[in-house]
This record gives structure tokens, C-alpha cells and sequence, in this order.
């Protein structure tokens, strides 16, 4: 048996490069998946931007499609919850968690791994759906630099859903559930900002909205991309940026530690 | 792999979810090299046992060594000894099944070259290799258990673990993996497997537990067990069902013990000690009360009547 001499450490991060190039496979496997994951945004940025666009008002009279795309890129992250509870939640039910773990290999590296791999995917989604934009007329306006922090706000909000969705499913640990998670993110993406001004809502769904954690990253990528918005007018919309980094750092310091000890009761 | 000493070792393991008594109390002691069958019925503790001795579970109480590691203060070294099959054929899907074994191998921490050298030759050895680059998803039940044992079989471990290796499988495929166990305790493994399946511990075992409510309720040899219930049996094959009352009353009086009916088979099964004097008294007996026997024979008890017998006499002792 051979084994590599490796610290600790580096044998978490080859652990996790092992399991990245795994996920990376499962694409090539099933490219027609990973296609239709991709094109699914794209599908919503157009009949938002050109069927209800349409009937939508915005302050100033700007563009919809201009103010449409940060929210949905902030949607497409939120989503990415669905992605990581089902490669969680499969894995733990087909055994092959239980593989792992009975494996001389880095504990870390299992969710490490799986991070990597979603936030890659993340990654690749939100290239296809911001160049989707520029297609239909959508434009940062305020620089690279701008738009790469508004970028690095998305997938800090990606970051956390992985957390989420890491504890969900070792909670749950059936796949089949991802349908209920599926409709629950619907409500908590559309009680945003994202798409319609909070303004217009019922007092309590306006303060909901509000404070959605979606809201303050869609909030804080309109204006770092330039793009317009509803204005400010209330706390959370005047201090987004800082939200934008605060709720996702709040999510994970939650579900981090909710995940470890969830992973130790495996073991229980 | 430390020398001296069993290679699967366990003193005292209690294990409890809850309310409900998984293992109350398990000791065992598998010498190197062979193989032992812990046998028993679902909810016997079987499973659990197995994933206190691979790591994965953590025992409420009590020690348990593989290859003479501690499986939760060296759990690192126990694991680096052992392979494990569970319950469900725990493969990647998605992926080959060369990916699979490549990919174990590299969490392994074997090179690139050496965890593809060694995936293709498990594929080899299992007879996999047409198959190797189709997603295993599309695989049979008995193919991916081959795959599964492969996947376990990556570093050559000296000790393996087999969760009710033949589970659903047909006669076919049950029988290429008693050949792969039993090649692999020619070549030296020590093996540990749960089964449901008497047959499968009589064939492939050296030594057999029986698990009952979370307790070894017995332990020996296959041989050994059959003695237990009293060496041999006579059966006594009627023509009749109408004779069954009068043929059970006379056996009964001639050994002193009530036989088992089995109305369907028009079959009667007695415990005897000793066979020569016991045929003699039941041909005579049968022979007295006027009836007609189409066969009266002593055999040896299949393990199937020793496990009811011990499993029936446990249930008894309340819990």
C-alpha cells in the first residue's frame, strides 16, 4: 500500500480536490442535467424580463430588465440550496457517507469537497446568466472592480446556502424531500425585493421582505453593478452592503456548527 | 497489522437508541484468518455491531480492536486495516465503475497510477471489466455487490466486513460471492459477516455467533451448534395426516420428547441422544400403535433448527 506522506492539512485539500474532480465527473456524466440547471435562470430572466416586464413601473422610468437580473442571479444562488441538499442527502442515503467515514481519509474533506464543487457550479451559472443579461440589454455600470464585489456578495449567499443545505439533508437524509425544499424556496425568493418593490406589499410582508437575507444581497448587487433599484427609505435598504455580508456570515455561523455535530451523530 | 491477538476483538459492547437495547453486552474474539458469521434475525443488533466494529458508530460502552487498533481512539489505524460492505451497495452511481474504485483508492491515498493499476485489477478479478465505463446506476443488483466488495477491497485490507453480503441477491450471484470470500480467507483475510441466511453461515464460516436481542446467545463451530440441540434427530414421514395425533403420541412416549409436526410434509421430528437405541424404540412404538410410516430416518439438525431453538428459548427470558 502506498501511502503519500502528507500533513494533515494536505491531506485535506488533496481529499478535496479528489472529491471536487468526483462532482466535476458526475457533469460529464450527465451534462444534460448540469445544461438544463443552467439554462433554468436563463428561462426565468426571460419571461419575468419580457412578460411581466411589460407591466412593471420602476421609479424614473428605468429599465425592468436592467433592474430584473441582480435579483435573479441572487434567486439562482438561493436556489443552489437544492443542489447541495441533493448530492448530500443522496449520498447519505445510498451509503455512501457511511463509505467515507469508513475510510483513513479527511473528515473536512467531505463537505469541503462538495463546497468547492457547488461553488464552482455557482460560479458557472452566474457567468451564463450575466452574459444572458448583457444579451438582452443588461450592463454593470459602475466598473470591474464594482462588479467583481457584487459578484463575491453572490456567492458568499451561495456560500451559506451550502451550509443549509449540508444540514438539511443530513437532517432529513432523503432525497426525495428536495420537492418540499423546492417549493419552500419559492416563497422565501419572491418575499424579496428581487423582483417587486416591498413598498407595494401588506405592512408585514413589506417588513419581511425587508429584511430577507435575498433582499440585502440583491440590494447590494443593484447597486454594485450600477444597476437601479427601489430606492432606499428603510434601514435595511440604506445599510445593504453591509447586510449582504452580515446575513450570510449570520447563516453559517448557524448551520456550520449545526452541520458538524449533525455529521457527529452520524456516528451516535 | 499488530501481531498477536484475534483480529477482530470486542469486550462489553452495549449500544442503546433511546429506549430500545441494540447490543447488550457483546464479546467476541475472531482469530486471524478465518471467518466468523454472526447470525440472526433483522433488529438481532447485526448491523449495528458491524458499524461499532468499522468505526462508524460509536458503543455507549465496552472496547472493540481490529487488527489490534482501538476502532475509536486509533480510529484513523483501525480504518486503514479494514474494508467494509454494508447493507446497500454503497457506490457512486453516476459515476463508472472503474471511476468508483479509482476514486475509493485515491481517498485511499494510493497515487493516481497505483489507484488505476488497482482498479483495473479488482474489475479483472470480478469479472467487471465490459462493463467498467458504464454508469453503474444501470448496473444489476449482483454486479454492483461485486463492485461494492471491489471498492472494499482496494488497500487489501486484512480484515473485512460484510453487512449481509448476499441480501437480495439470487443463487447465482450469492454463490460468486461466497467464491470471492472464500478466496480471500485462502489468502488470508480475516472475515466478519451478518447473514439471515443459515445456509450461508454453514458453507463460509468457521465460527458462528448467534445474535439474539442484542446478546451472543450462542457461539461455536457450525458442527458445535448442531450438537447443541441434543446431537441427532429422528424424522418419522407419514401417509396419512389422520395418523399425525397417534404418531406424535407414540413417538413421544418411545423418546420421551414431543416431536415438531410439520402437517404439510406429514412430518415428525424428534430430539434423540441416542440414535441406535431411539430408531429402534420409534420403528417399535410406530409399529405398536398400528400405523403406517413411508420413511423414519436420523440425521444430523440443519442450522435452521438450532437457530429456532435458541432464538425461541431467548424469547422466553423476558427482556
Amino acid at each position: 500500500m502506498t501511502v503519500l506522506p502528507l500533513s494533515r492539512a494536505r491531506w485535506a485539500a488533496a481529499d478535496t480536490a479528489i472529491l471536487t474532480r468526483r462532482t466535476l465527473a458526475h457533469w460529464a456524466r450527465r451534462p444534460g442535467e448540469v445544461l438544463f440547471g443552467l439554462l433554468f435562470p436563463v428561462l426565468l430572466l426571460l419571461m419575468f424580463g419580457y412578460l411581466f416586464g411589460g407591466a412593471m413601473a420602476l421609479p424614473d422610468g428605468a429599465d425592468y430588465r436592467e433592474f430584473l437580473l441582480p435579483g435573479m442571479v441572487a434567486m439562482t444562488m438561493l436556489f443552489g440550496v437544492e443542489t447541495t441538499y441533493t448530492a448530500v442527502a443522496v449520498d447519505t442515503a445510498r451509503g455512501v457517507t457511511d463509505r467515507f467515514r469508513s475510510l483513513p481519509m479527511s473528515r473536512a474533506a467531505v463537505v469541503s469537497g462538495r463546497a468547492v464543487a457547488d461553488l464552482l457550479h455557482s460560479a458557472v451559472a452566474l457567468a451564463v446568466v450575466l452574459g444572458c443579461g448583457v444579451l438582452i440589454g443588461w450592463q454593470p455600470h459602475r466598473g470591474p472592480l464594482a462588479a467583481l464585489a457584487a459578484v463575491a456578495l453572490l456567492l458568499l449567499l451561495r456560500f451559506a446556502m451550502i451550509w443549509l443545505g449540508v444540514y438539511l439533508a443530513l437532517l432529513l437524509r432523503r432525497p426525495e424531500t428536495v420537492a418540499a425544499l423546492q417549493i419552500l424556496v419559492w416563497p422565501l425568493g419572491f418575499a424579496s425585493n428581487a423582483f417587486v418593490a416591498p413598498a407595494t406589499m401588506p405592512g408585514w410582508l413589506a417588513a419581511v421582505a425587508a429584511w430577507n437575507p435575498l433582499s440585502a444581497t440583491v440590494a447590494a448587487t443593484r447597486d454594485l453593478f450600477g444597476n437601479p433599484g427601489w430606492g432606499a427609505g428603510s434601514w435595511p435598504a440604506e445599510h445593504a452592503v453591509a447586510l449582504a455580508v452580515a446575513w450570510p456570515l449570520l447563516l453559517v455561523a448557524v448551520f456550520l456548527p449545526l452541520s458538524v455535530r449533525r455529521w457527529q451523530r452520524l456516528g451516535r | 497489522m499488530r501481531r498477536d491477538g484475534p483480529a477482530i476483538e470486542a469486550e462489553g459492547l452495549h449500544k442503546r437508541y433511546g429506549d430500545q437495547v441494540a447490543l447488550d453486552g457483546v464479546d467476541l474474539a475472531v482469530p486471524a484468518g478465518t471467518v466468523c458469521a454472526v447470525l440472526g434475525v433483522n433488529g438481532a443488533g447485526k448491523s449495528t455491531l458491524v458499524r461499532i466494529l468499522t468505526t462508524l458508530l460509536r458503543a455507549d460502552s465496552g472496547v472493540a480492536r481490529v487488527a489490534g487498533f482501538d476502532v475509536r481512539r486509533r480510529a484513523d489505524r483501525a480504518r486503514a486495516h479494514l474494508g467494509l460492505v454494508g447493507q446497500h451497495a454503497a457506490v457512486d452511481e453516476i459515476l463508472g465503475g472503474r471511476q468508483n474504485l479509482v476514486l475509493f483508492g485515491r481517498l485511499h491515498r494510493l497515487s493516481p497510477a497505483r489507484a488505476a493499476a488497482r482498479a483495473d485489477d479488482l474489475l479483472d478479478r470480478f469479472d467487471l471489466t465490459a462493463a467498467a465505463h458504464r454508469p453503474v446506476a444501470g448496473w444489476s443488483g449482483g454486479m454492483r455487490r461485486r463492485l461494492d466488495l471491489a471498492a472494499a477491497l482496494i488497500v487489501d485490507p486484512p480484515v473485512l466486513f460484510l453487512d449481509e453480503p448476499t441480501t437480495g441477491l439470487d443463487p447465482r450471484a450469492r454463490s460468486d460471492v461466497w467464491d470471492a470470500v472464500r478466496a480471500l480467507v485462502g489468502a488470508g483475510t480475516t472475515v466478519l459477516l451478518t447473514t439471515q441466511y443459515l445456509e450461508e453461515a454453514d458453507r463460509l464460516a468457521d465460527g458462528v455467533r448467534v445474535l439474539h436481542h442484542g446478546r451472543v446467545t450462542a457461539a461455536g463451530t457450525p458442527e458445535e451448534l448442531k450438537s447443541t440441540l441434543g446431537g441427532d434427530r429422528i424424522d418419522v414421514v407419514l401417509h396419512h395426516p389422520d395418523d399425525l395425533a397417534a404418531a406424535a403420541a407414540a413417538v413421544t412416549a418411545a423418546t420421551g420428547a414431543a416431536p415438531t409436526v410439520d402437517r404439510a410434509a406429514l412430518r415428525l421430528s424428534v430430539p434423540v441422544t441416542d440414535r441406535v437405541a431411539a430408531l429402534a424404540a420409534v420403528l417399535r412404538a410406530v409399529e405398536v400403535a398400528g400405523l403406517r410410516a413411508g420413511d423414519v430416518a436420523v440425521r444430523r439438525p440443519t442450522l435452521d433448527e438450532v437457530f429456532l431453538h435458541l432464538t425461541d428459548s431467548r424469547t422466553e427470558v423476558p427482556a
